[in-house]
């Protein structure tokens, strides 16, 4: 019977929940939301480079002060879209002129962690390479022909991509991302980049559930309070079903 | 006579209460060998309560309307206090209560507590079983995301697959020709109060039913055949207050700790109890790839793919997924078996009772899966497991080798 029970738990076990587009291999995140430095960076980069394409509609600047900034800090630094720090952090750009020019409307960025994963962000933001065949001139490895241009090509620099050629089982030739190339150097170095985009990411799963911090907080002193009341029911138990034989 | 004796004496002329707390609980006598698996019963009641209780909070706030609906639940999430914490207790909720009912109706499998003359507490349960299953789809809408959308759309249109009258029925159960605000809107009021009315007054015809005939136990055996001569009471029975409440207590605190270890700290479960393209708001232009129900009903969505199409319509396989539900309902008549629990069982039943639930946990993995040649063939192969291990039960449990069953309850 126990057997059974394992093979029903093993079942709900987390398998493979985000449904990837591409085999393209994904980048460990450095995603830490307890790094307030970080999801400070990664605000400030948030509103700088995406939130005039990408809106935010369901989080409000105000809840910035999680991050431990002040009300006057976020209206004097980062409050680019909107008159009050108590407002959610809309867009000016309207979502069929957005259709018009990219070919989909920017998505609003709010959950976008909890859609997409930290890694998928993380590995996407880094991949952009030149493609001429492309309206925007740019496309992505990790989102074939995606319809947004490099926004922090300037930072990063630019890429070209090079591919190879495979033979699959049934010998179909395919053409496989082998490497990227620098073309041209951007603001940053490497690493540099790479962190930005980190801490970027960060706020983006920061974003995507702000209570997440607490409800962790919280998680441990529940759980002990549980653990406590289990050791106190099983004794209570113990004591009435002494005379059950 | 103190002043409360007056008081529950007064009340005791008017409302049989005393009577009442006797038959139910202090002189409820239930078979003193219960289990691990016996905890189950009593935390499907608490789960029933959690999500009656958080949904009344999360209806406060939410917004039945395809334009507010997702913004919504991202209100509840962010700016009502304590919302993150009602909405995860409900979400949990509503895949821990198929945790706890499908784990409840393998106990009702193991020990025959569906056998003469519990026929009718089995049928109560079935039919709850179908009454959440209704509940967990359309409350699985609310959120409006795509997979709300889309599954929905996929459920609502088997019933287009009825022949002659199915495109009708189909807009008729949509008010309108796609999942849309109109549908979203009678989805919310089937959810919050025509659904919850039905589940509370079956569940109550359950325990009513129960009491009737009283609880089976691990050895199957019927503890009212040995009584006390003096007091009549089962000499292997105790009463389930207090002895039971306090066992209770303890499996409702185990319970609540991996309750809580999910909220807290995996409340998407991996994708299993919150999917990822759930958090993309509901877009009609836009079907996802790979449109999954969620995993408590992937068992019954396995058996519907499994089912090759009959000149192009969908129809066959959407009559085995509802035969594989309708079936449970006979499930006491075929039986044959000289006992009940699974302890003086023979070897075939038990090796049929375990092919049948490798092959609801197959057909439910499957069912998470995208379809492929060898994944069809396996749901294939599990999905005529699952109907033979009910179709073929008067004949194997006939000839099953049994052991005879003691007079007294054991350990």
């Amino acid at each position: 019977m126990k057997t059974k029970l394992f093979a029903i738990l093993l079942a709900l076990l987390p398998v493979a929940a985000h449904a990837s587009e591409t085999a393209v291999h994904l980048d460990k995140a450095p995603v830490n939301i307890y790094d307030k430095l970080s999801l400070q960076r990664g605000a400030r980069t948030f509103v700088n480079y995406c939130l005039n394409c990408h809106s935010a509609n369901y989080m409000r600047y105000s809840r910035l002060q999680d991050l431990g900034l002040t009300e006057q800090q976020i209206a004097d630094n980062l409050l680019f879209t909107a008159e009050k720090v108590g407002q959610p952090m809309n867009i000016a750009m309207h979502p069929a002129d957005g259709k018009k020019w990219f070919g989909a409307t920017p998505p609003d960025l709010t959950v976008v962690a909890r859609s997409r994963d930290a890694d998928w962000l993380y590995t996407y933001l880094r991949s952009f390479y030149r493609d001429s065949s492309r309206p925007t001139g740019w496309n992505n490895i990790v989102f074939p022909n995606v319809g947004m241009p490099h926004v922090l090509w300037e930072l990063q620099g630019e890429q070209a991509a090079h591919f190879k050629t495979e033979k699959d089982h049934d010998g179909k030739e395919h053409e496989v991302f082998e490497k990227f190339e620098t073309v041209k150097p951007g603001k940053m170095t490497k690493p540099e980049y790479d962190a930005m985009v980190g801490d970027l990411v960060n706020y983006l799963v920061y974003m995507g559930e702000p209570a997440q911090a607490q409800r962790k907080q919280l998680g441990i002193i529940v759980i002990f309070f549980l653990l406590g009341l289990t050791v106190l029911a099983y004794y209570l138990k113990k004591e009435f079903w002494k005379d059950v034989h | 006579m103190t002043k409360m004796q007056q008081l529950l004496g007064w009340v005791d002329e008017r409302f049989p209460l005393t009577a009442m707390w006797k038959e139910h609980l202090s002189e409820y006598y239930a078979p003193k060998n219960f289990n691990f698996w016996y905890f189950f019963g009593s935390l499907a009641l608490l789960v029933l309560v959690i999500q009656i209780v958080t949904g009344i909070f999360l209806t406060m706030n939410y917004k039945p309307d395809a334009g507010m609906a997702f913004a919504a639940v991202e209100y509840i999430m962010r700016d009502v206090d304590w919302g993150w914490l009602i909405r995860y207790m409900h979400s949990t909720g509503a895949s821990m209560f198929f945790v706890v009912v499908y784990l409840h109706m393998y106990r009702g499998l193991m020990y025959g507590s569906y056998r003469k003359p519990r026929e009718l507490i089995w049928i109560f349960g079935v039919l709850i079983y179908v009454a959440l299953m209704a509940e967990a789809f359309l409350g699985y809408l609310l959120p409006w995301g795509q997979m709300s959308f889309w599954g929905a759309q996929v459920i609502v249109n088997l019933f287009a697959a009825v022949p002659v009258i199915g495109p009708d029925l189909a807009v008729w159960i949509r008010g309108d020709f796609v999942i849309s605000d109109a549908t979203l809107n009678r989805f919310f009021a089937f959810h919050v109060i025509a659904l919850p009315l039905v589940l509370l007054g079956l569940v109550v015809a359950h325990i009513i039913a129960l009491h009737e005939v009283g609880s089976n136990n691990p050895d199957g055996i019927e503890i009212k055949k040995k009584k006390d001569p003096n007091t009549g009471i089962p000499l292997d029975g105790i009463p389930f207050h207090p002895y039971y409440t306090v066992k209770d207590i303890v499996g409702v605190a185990v319970f609540l700790i991996v309750f809580s270890l999910i909220i807290f700290f995996a409340p998407e479960m991996g994708g299993y109890f919150l999917e990822a393209n759930n958090f993309i708001p509901a877009d009609p232009l836009k079907t996802p790839p790979h449109i999954a129900p969620l995993w408590y009903f992937t068992a019954f969505y396995s058996i519907l793919r499994a089912v090759p199409p009959i000149l192009g319509s969908q129809f066959p396989g959407v009559v085995a997924m509802g035969a594989a539900i309708v079936v449970l309902f006979f499930l006491p008549w075929l039986d044959k078996s000289p006992v009940k629990s699974i302890r003086y069982r023979g070897v075939i039943y038990k090796t049929a009772l375990a092919l049948f639930i490798v092959s609801f946990i197959g057909l439910s993995y499957l069912g998470t899966q995208p379809t492929s040649d060898l994944y069809t063939l396996l749901a294939r192969i599990f999905s005529v497991i699952y109907f033979l291990f009910f179709l073929l039960m008067p004949w194997y449990t006939k000839i099953d080798k049994t052991k005879p069953e003691p007079e007294r309850v054991t350990e």
